[in-house]
């Protein structure tokens, strides 16, 4: 039961960046695998470190990293909400580029920009998000469109910056696949989707990791306000016979985390304004800014995957330092 | 005496006419009266944007599109259709139970979509 350098290695590097964030008071942590999802504080940090390494040290398990941020909604106004409308994606930008050890890739999780009803308008936005987000250290970045992007002239500017609505890539031992809701007005995935979706599936052994990028909810989480896909259930039934599927998804400008049978859906923060917890108020509307909690509630968040378990291990990190 | 046996007659056979009429609406809902209601959709609102409905008797909602293509969608009841402009746009149901359910537009129409709401009154 010899344990390899490069096994050491890895898990030294992996210790040091958690034991970084940890120093650096960020924020709780969620373990999460097919099995459930755990949720820890930051004060509970050695715990998951030990259900994410695994016990055998001959289990020469693959790690990575990635990052998800969500919602930037470039081009909202709105100063009672966030006054620091033309900041906020620089400051995150720099929160990544200030991450230790950088992720693998980047992904965005939609709504990169915020609505528009000019097409002109509409291209200008992407321009100058997609200047911001070319700041990025990492040079693989990840783009997904959400409704405000691609549901006035079903993607068309979205594609033209930032290239399909929906596709795939493998990291790693790991098989994502990312899926539009947008495009198509009525949030649906719709049938030449879900034909193309099957047969991605089909390729795959029953036990193969999976991670699914998505912009809305696959499941009905508040249909009432519009936080689900009309359709969603199919995908999730053609994603049932799988052992380990993970979602990641953005819309709903907050943490969420959701199974439906062995499925895990996590929901992340946005980084323009945060959103109410599903149907706790009467109407959906942006949580006002709170001066004495600059950017609380916005945010994003580090995922750590444990390859071999398909464990997937969320960190959510601040805007700016507390 | 003759007038009063007269009166008795009418009486029984108003009751039976009620008793009729009743058990028509018992059996079949066919026979209640549709509730039809007038709807607009433009960017961003319904008008009326306050819909008040009885409990059990069919509803038609009318809705016609006064600009681009929207949606209505009573998630709770699970109503939905699409709305599209150049016509009536038609929605049937019977409400079967009592209550303020939000209806909205679940087709993306622009800046203001997210607020193109409003609510359906079921009353007894
Ligand atoms: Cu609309
Ligand atoms: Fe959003």
């Amino acid at each position: 039961m010899g344990k390899s350098d490069s096994d050491s290695d890895q898990k030294d590097t992996s210790l040091r960046r958690r034991d970084f964030m940890k120093l650096a008071g960020l924020g709780g942590v969620v373990l999460v695998s097919g099995l459930g999802v755990r949720s820890y504080a930051a004060d509970d940090y050695g715990a998951p470190r030990i259900g994410a390494m695994g016990k055998k040290a001959t289990e020469t398990a693959q790690e990575f990293y990635f990052v998800q941020l969500s919602d930037t909604h470039w081009g909202f106004e709105g100063p009672a909400v966030n006054p620091d409308a033309q900041g906020t994606l620089e400051k995150a930008v720099a929160a990544v580029n200030g991450l230790e050890d950088q992720p693998d890739f980047v992904v965005f999780t939609g709504d990169l920009t915020h609505t528009t009803d000019d097409d002109k308008e509409r291209e200008e936005r992407m321009k100058r998000f997609q200047d911001i987000a070319s700041r990025l250290k990492v040079k693989t970045v990840r783009y997904l469109a959400g409704e405000h992007d691609a549901s006035l002239d079903e993607g068309a500017a979205f594609q033209k910056f930032f290239g399909k609505l929906h596709y795939t890539f493998d990291h790693k031992g790991v098989h994502f696949i990312v899926l539009d809701n947008v495009s198509d007005p009525s949030a649906i995935v719709g049938d030449a989707q879900l034909v193309w979706l099957k047969a991605d599936l089909k390729k795959l052994r029953h036990d193969a990791p999976i991670v699914v990028l998505t912009h809305r909810p696959l499941f009905d989480l508040a249909p009432d306000w519009d936080w689900a896909t009309r359709d969603g259930s199919k995908v999730v039934d053609a994603l049932m016979p799988y052992a380990n599927v993970t979602v990641f998804y953005g819309h709903i400008h907050q943490e969420n985390h959701h199974m439906t049978g062995h499925i895990a859906h996590h929901s992340a923060k946005g980084l323009m304004f945060a959103l109410p917890a599903p149907m706790s108020v009467a109407k959906k509307a942006p949580i006002p800014w709170d001066a004495a909690a600059p950017y609380k509630g916005l945010g994003f968040r580090d995922i750590e995957a444990d390859v071999k378990k398909a464990e997937y291990e969320i960190t959510e990190l601040p805007v700016v330092k507390a | 005496m003759n007038m009063n046996r007269k009166r008795l007659l009418q009486l029984l056979g108003a009751t039976a006419v009620v008793t009729l009429i009743f058990g028509v609406r018992v059996r079949s809902g066919a026979a209640a009266a549709e509730q039809v209601i007038h709807l607009t959709a433009k960017k961003f609102e319904y008008s009326p944007s306050e819909i008040t409905v009885k409990k059990g008797q069919p509803v038609v909602i009318e809705i016609v599109s006064l600009d681009r293509k929207h949606g209505f969608t009573i998630p709770d009841l699970k109503v939905r259709s699409d709305v599209k402009p150049g016509g009536k746009n038609i929605v049937r149901f019977t409400p079967d139970k009592t209550g303020t359910f939000n209806f909205h537009c679940d087709l993306f129409c622009g800046s203001g979509h997210e607020g193109m709401a409003g609510t359906l009154v079921v009353v007894e």
